[in-house]
């Protein structure tokens, strides 16, 4: 088994969607959490407030700086993510789809680093 | 490398990867048990003599050198059992047995080397090397890029493979046309990249016997799938004609002007075949479609002969089930000799194919017809702007000149 961060990488129409809208997303994604739940795939999930809530400590040198705001200037940011497990690659897409229809966002899949996941075991 | 030993060499290759990081679990590992065994044979089948079935000695080899030096190393660093846990136990369970009805390694390889999960150059180069057994050199050549490119593309897309887990199997049956899209598109690009080629470039490795190669051994592995078919037939019917396409001084020969004897009339009765048999099975798809076009082609005497209307309804098929710019383009000339040249203009002057040579070179054949000689010369001089190859360009400043003595 693997574990895998899938993350959502909202845009920024996804602020602008109806309330109806937003209401579905969230009713489908708390319904695709129970699945991955009941699959016994389920490590972590969460939803992050918008982007502007943002702070970064931001080195310079061996100074640490506090800075408004995310950490990149883009049209993208990380709206949420989910840890799962899967034994491979296709089985974490085929989540990672069903996520991406739940959520209506892209979402990106990156394994874990081996090394990180025996230290926490 | 001897001859003989390189002919098994290319032959055997992949079968023999294909097996190895199956019981290995590992690419490189499995990559480096093949070159192993290759450097013995090479030692002795000179003196010993080439065994009865060599693919079958060299994946011994390869294993049991393999077992050996994990065995070493595994007393320090604990691989063996990390090289295992790679795939995992499943790729061999018995529920996946029961998902691959053929039971050739090489079809998984060639499932994992075109991923979706990898980049487009990434599969191309990794399907190339692993299955078709290609140097890294090679390869470079065949593309034009530079060695360290494709070194690096082969490098990270094995990295990928294993920290991503992209597993080693064929795909379940639901996920099949998808995933066996990525195949084909892989195997036509290859071909393409060779057939283009028409500019005598020796040095560049034979892609489009390659392809052939690999559209051969998926449609011997997948008899089920009528597009591997069709892509099959496609193939051999393009390559059938590989003669006729290129004039003793290097210049290109369109398919209305080729001398049709030189055709090669094996591949020809081949594709026909293929093609004949995917439309009994009536399960259309765009390569068995596009195959079709060219077996229309192939019964022709002469160019003259041509059954226009049977390759317009091919592509009003193919139009229907595969819309696209390019096909649009490809039926408006079947409409030109059916309907006439004004008739293919209408089709294609609001396609949207301004940066594709082809769509000018049509356009201009099509102007010609229609005597508007200054367009005609525009649409030829935009055309050989657009392209990259010497013989294309060649042949199409050689139509704008012939209309300047119009």
């Amino acid at each position: 088994m693997t574990q895998y961060l899938l993350s959502v990488h909202a845009s920024e129409e996804a602020w602008q969607r109806s309330p109806e809208e937003m209401e579905q997303a969230f009713a489908d994604t708390a319904a695709f959490n129970e699945k991955l739940r009941d699959a016994g795939v389920y490590v972590f999930a969460g939803g992050l407030r918008p982007v502007e809530s943002a702070t970064v400590v931001r080195r310079s040198g061996d100074d640490l700086m506090i800075t408004d705001g995310p950490y990149t200037e883009t049209k993208e940011y990380l709206g949420g993510f989910w840890i799962i497990n899967a034994a491979d690659l296709d089985e974490a897409l085929s989540w990672a789809r069903q996520a991406a229809v739940a959520c209506r966002e892209s979402v990106e899949i990156r394994p874990f680093d081996d090394e990180t996941q025996r230290a926490n075991q | 490398m001897t001859a003989g030993a390189e002919a098994v060499f290319r032959r055997e290759y992949g079968r023999c990867v294909a097996a190895l990081i199956r019981f290995l679990g590992d690419i490189d590992v499995a990559e480096e048990a093949v070159q192993e065994a290759f450097t013995v044979a090479l030692a002795r089948w000179p003196t010993d003599g080439e065994p009865p079935n060599p693919g079958a000695w060299i994946v011994t080899t390869a294993r049991n050198r393999a077992i050996d030096r994990l065995r070493r190393e595994s007393v320090r660093h604990d691989r063996h059992t990390e090289a295992h846990h790679l795939y995992g136990t499943r790729a061999t369970g018995p529920e996946l047995i029961e998902e691959e009805p053929v039971p050739d390694d090489r079809l998984r390889l060639i499932f994992t080397c075109c991923h979706p999960a990898l980049n487009r150059p990434a599969q191309v180069a990794l399907t190339l090397r692993l299955l078709g057994g290609l140097e890294t050199p090679e390869i470079a050549r065949a593309f034009l890029v530079p060695e360290a490119t494709v070194a690096q593309r082969i490098v990270r897309a094995k990295r990928k493979i294993k920290d991503t887990r992209i597993p080693y199997r064929v795909p379940a049956e639901a996920e099949l046309p998808d995933r066996l899209g990525s195949v084909l598109s892989v195997v036509y690009l290859v071909f393409n990249e060779g057939y283009a080629a028409t500019s005598g470039q020796l040095i560049r490795v034979d892609l489009c016997t390659e392809a052939i190669r690999l559209a051969r051994l998926l449609a011997q592995l997948m008899p089920d799938e009528p597009e591997v078919q069709g892509l099959l037939a496609l193939l051999v019917l393009l390559h059938a004609r590989r003669a006729a396409r290129v004039a003793p001084d290097g210049s290109l020969i369109r398919l209305a002007d080729q001398d049709r004897r030189l055709w090669d009339a094996d591949l020809v009765r081949e594709g026909q075949a293929i093609v004949a048999a995917c439309v009994r099975r009536g399960r259309p798809g765009p390569y068995q479609l596009q195959a079709a076009v060219n077996a229309v082609h192939s019964v022709a005497q002469t160019a003259e002969d041509t059954d226009w209307r049977a390759i317009l309804t091919l592509y009003d098929q193919l139009h229907a089930l595969a819309p696209n710019p390019v096909v649009a383009l490809n039926r408006a000339v079947a409409l030109a000799e059916v309907e006439g040249p004004a008739a293919g203009l209408a089709a294609i002057e609001d396609l949207d194919l301004g940066a594709y040579h082809l769509f000018h070179a049509t356009r201009a054949n099509l102007l010609r017809r229609l005597g508007r000689t200054a367009e005609a010369r525009a649409a030829y001089a935009k055309a050989s702007a657009l392209t990259a190859n010497p013989t294309e360009q060649a042949f199409l400043d050689a139509q704008r000149a012939s209309l300047a003595e119009d």
